[in-house]
Order: structure tokens, then sequence, then C-alpha cells
């Protein structure tokens, strides 16, 4: 093993990174043992605090819907950024200044805005000016909030799938007489969609972590506040937080491993450009230059 | 309020005093509270960020795979699930205080521990893709023509890295600035509680909106840019 910090160790290395291992072994033993002894003063690893997980009337009454009320969230607001944001992520590669410009600024706007601001001010905006009814409010809150803010970065994507593609296929489009239009619809939108598909996948582990948010603040029953629920019924609130978050670390792993094979798959590809947008390009091009800016919003997937 | 609102006799007075109502905290006392949670929390994720970083390019296998299983398990949990967990698990269960005697202190201090540890994965990935992007060669050439180790890393490997972790670090810290709004959820008196309860008291939905969304953008678009310029101008070209 070598890298850019060090050489492949000799035998005077060697010896000293069994002992960095064994040092590092002993803190991080004594760091677990510690936890386990809290715990355990604390009472938290009475088999009765757990005992519930492993009954199905907690992830019936509580988790699973909850849950359920996660990836509704998430996939209603991805289903409805995706047009969004492909919409504005086209609008700001435009030719027409007065379509570039207005579209560029809708969408740095929402990125430099939290998500919990745009969340409060739907459920109010609903509140007052609509008549949706207050147990549907939530939702359409927490929609509303992820969709205004992950349309934006999505915008940012698809303009950097459509870059990303060589300068070739609008050249060769254009060659052969299409109009800018079906240069975009037939030629550059179709082989972008492919290459951001690893990002849009990335992006979802976002959505799907900001539901909690909704949860907490307005009201929305998701994941998070049916543990608040079920740990009021048995009292174990460090027990459905384990819980909870290993639901959560789970379900995102997937997600995680899901884009990344996505991105291996489209790279060994034979066809197409063989142009990918994994998350880590995007946050790259968040960072550097598309079209020279530097986005108040940059860091969309922390 | 409302009796403001019926005898006052000019319109623009109507719109904007409730906005001078608010003294506890006040709108700047409110952001300041998040500025202040941001500085702290981004100092402290650098730190344990850059510890962690470290970790994961040690040639020690056992300290890779800590860093490794840190960075994967903490990204993936929800920050609210982190912050609520510091409130309602560390200090209510276990009794961790941070050595605070108010309720608000120990809030504000929880909220910043919570923000560090979600926040210090993002950074030692930052940091290390920046050790990542110095090519091989590098430090092969260093080493070829006689630089210690130690040389090496000083002259050659690190001033490439930090040139090029400019970037992705300021995108963590406008990340971070708007995560400190979840402090929100444990009670924190920052900008988004303050918004909170201002846009559920008030009529001027669309005012209090704008305000606070412009508070935001005030924060982060200097950050962005200053530190977007400055990423570029030191860009390694290869």
């Amino acid at each position: 093993m070598s890298s850019v910090l060090y050489d492949t160790p000799g035998p005077r290395a060697k010896r000293r990174n069994v002992l960095l291992s064994v040092v590092f072994f002993v803190l991080l033993a004594l760091l677990l043992w510690w936890v386990w002894q809290v715990m355990d003063d604390e009472g938290q690893l009475r088999w009765a605090l757990w005992k519930p997980f492993t009954e199905s009337q907690a992830w019936t009454t509580y988790l699973l819907p909850g849950l359920g009320n996660t990836l509704k969230a998430a996939a209603l607001a991805m289903v409805i950024a995706l047009p969004l944001g492909a919409f504005f992520g086209i609008s700001r590669l435009s030719d027409h200044r007065w379509v570039r410009v207005p579209a560029g600024a809708v969408v740095e706007f929402f990125r430099a805005i939290p998500v919990l601001l745009l969340m409060l001010f739907a459920n109010a905006f609903y509140d007052l000016y609509t008549d949706v009814s207050s147990e549907q409010r939530p939702l359409y809150a927490v929609v509303t909030g992820l969709v205004l803010y992950n349309a934006s970065v999505l915008a940012e994507i698809v303009r950097a799938g459509i870059l990303s593609l060589p300068r070739g296929q609008s050249e060769a489009a254009m060659a052969v007489g299409l109009r800018k239009g079906q240069t975009m619809t037939n030629v550059l939108l179709p082989q972008a969609v492919t290459a951001m598909l690893p990002a849009i996948v990335s992006q979802l582990v976002v959505i799907v972590k900001d539901t909690a948010l909704g949860g907490v603040m307005i009201g929305f029953t998701e994941l998070l506040s049916t543990r608040g629920t079920l740990a009021a019924n048995y009292a174990n609130v460090v027990q459905s937080f384990v819980v909870v978050a290993v639901i959560y670390i789970v379900l995102n792993f997937i997600l995680t491993s899901f884009a990344s094979w996505l991105e291996q798959r489209l790279r060994r590809s034979k066809k197409g450009t063989g142009v990918v947008l994994g998350k880590e390009d995007v946050e790259e091009l968040n960072a550097a230059e598309v079209g020279g800016t530097f986005g108040t919003g940059a860091g969309g997937t922390v | 309020m409302l009796s403001t609102y019926a005898t006052h006799p000019e319109a623009r007075e109507i719109v904007f005093d409730f906005l001078s109502d608010y003294d506890d905290p006040s709108i700047l006392g409110a952001f300041w509270t998040t500025v202040q949670l941001t500085v702290f929390s981004g100092v402290g994720s650098l730190v344990w960020g850059t510890l962690l970083a470290a970790m994961r390019v040690s040639p020690v296998p056992l300290m890779r795979g800590f860093g490794t299983a840190y960075v994967n398990i903490v990204r993936n949990i929800p920050l609210t699930v982190i912050i609520v967990f510091t409130s309602l698990g560390l200090a209510d269960i276990f009794g961790v205080t941070m050595g605070a005697s108010d309720f608000e202190v120990q809030g504000f201090r929880l909220a910043i521990l919570g923000l560090v540890a979600y926040t210090a994965a993002f950074v030692c990935e930052a940091i290390r893709s920046g050790i990542n992007t110095v090519p091989l060669g590098q430090a092969e050439a260093a080493r070829a023509i006689g630089l210690s180790f130690t040389q090496t890393l000083r002259l050659i490997v690190l001033p490439q890295a930090f040139r090029s972790v400019i970037g992705p670090l300021a995108n963590v810290l406008i990340a971070l600035t708007k995560n400190t709004t979840v402090a929100a959820a444990i009670g924190v008196a920052e900008a988004a509680l303050l918004m909170k309860e201002m846009i559920e008291n008030e009529a001027q939905t669309l005012l209090i909106g704008a305000v606070f969304a412009f508070g935001f953008v005030v924060l982060t678009l200097p950050t962005g840019l200053i530190l977007g310029w400055l990423s570029k101008r030191l860009a390694v070209k290869r």
C-alpha cells in the first residue's frame, strides 16, 4: 500500500504501524467499554427497553407508517422537483440573456436559503392563503420546501450534465441542421439524463434526510416524529433513536450504493459518450466554475 | 399588536413596526446566534474533520477503518436526528450538560456538539479528496531528488493539497451556515426559530419570509463569492 503521503512500508515502518494499530485499538476499546458502562449505569441496556423492537406492534403502529410518510414525501419532492429543475437548468443555458439571468437568480436564491425556512414559509402560506386541510398541510409544506430547494440543486445538476457532454455532440446536431430546441430534446437531454442519473439518486439521500426537519418543526408525521410517540409509549428514548438512526443509515446506504453501482455501470458501458456525473463531480462543479459562478448554495449535498 | 394595527395612521408603519416588537431575541440578535453557531461549529468540525481525514489517509488499517466507518455512518443520519438526540438523549438521559447551568446555554452548546459531529464527516471527505488530487508523481519526484518524508509533506504535498481543498471546504462552510437552522429543533434562539415564532403570530407572511431569506443570502453570498474567488485563484494548474 503506497500513496502520495507515504511509500510502501519497510521493516521499521511496519513495526511502527503495528505499534500504532495496537495503541489505537486499545484507545478504541476503552472508549467502547466506557460507553457500555455509562449505558449500563443508566439502565439503558435492559432488555425490556429493546424488546419492543422485536415485536411487530412497534413497527406496524409507529415505525413503518412513519417510514412510509418519509418515503412518500421524498418521492413526491423528487418527482415534482425533477421537471422544475430541468426547466431551470435548461433556462440557465439559454442564449437569451432575459431567460438566462432570471433563471440563474431564482436558482441561486433558493440554493442560498435553508430548507427549514422554506418549509416554515410554505406552512404559513398554505395556512393563510389556501384551504388545504390542517392534516394535509404539513405534508404539503414539507414537499413544497423540499421541491423549491432541490429543484434549484437539480437545475445545477442538469446544467452540469448538459455541459459535461462533448462539444462535438451539439456541433454535429447543428451540422445536420437541427434547431436549437431539437438539439436539446433529441441529442443533449437524453445523453445528459443518463449521465446525471447517479447524481440524481445521490440527491435523494439529501431529500430523505431533510424530511426529518418537517417532523420536528412543523409536525409532519414522518419517521423521526413517530419515534417520539413510540418513545413516549415504551419509555425507551435512547433505544428508539438507535433504531431510527439504523433505519436511516440502511436506507441511505442502499441509495448511495445504488448510485455508485449506476455510476460504474455507466462508466463501463460502450454506448454513448461515457460521460458520467457522480455525486463528487456535482460538488466539484458547484465549487468550480460552470459558467464562472460560484453559487451561494454550493454544497447542496451536505 | 392588534391594537397597534388598528390605530396606526400610516400604512408603512403598520407593515414594518412589528419587526421591532421582537427584542428577545431581535432579528439581528437571532442572526448573531446563527453566526456564532456557524463559527464555533466551523472551527470544531475543522479540527475533528482534519483528525478524521488524517486517520483515513494513514498507513494504519485500523485507523482507516475507523475513519471510513465514522464518515459513512454519520453522513447517512439526518442532522435533525443527531441534534434532537443531543438534547433528548445526551442531556436528558445521560446528563451531559456541557458545563452549562441554564437551559439556553446548554441547548446552544449541544447544538454545536451535534453540528461538529455531523459536519466533521463532510470536512474529512473534502480534505481527503484534496489530498487525492495531488498526483503520485509529485511525491515520487520529491523522493527522487532526495527530500525526506517531512520535507516531501511540508514542501510538496500539503501546499498543493491545501490549495485544492479551499473550494470543497467553502461548500461545507456554506452548508453549515444553512444547517445551523436545525438547532431550532432543540429550541436554540437562532434565526429559524424566531422566524417560526413570528410567522405564526404575524400576518405579514411574505415580508417575514423575505426578511429572513435576505439574512441568509447576506450570510452565504459573500462567503461563496470570496472563497470561490480564492479557490480559483489558488487552484493548482495541471
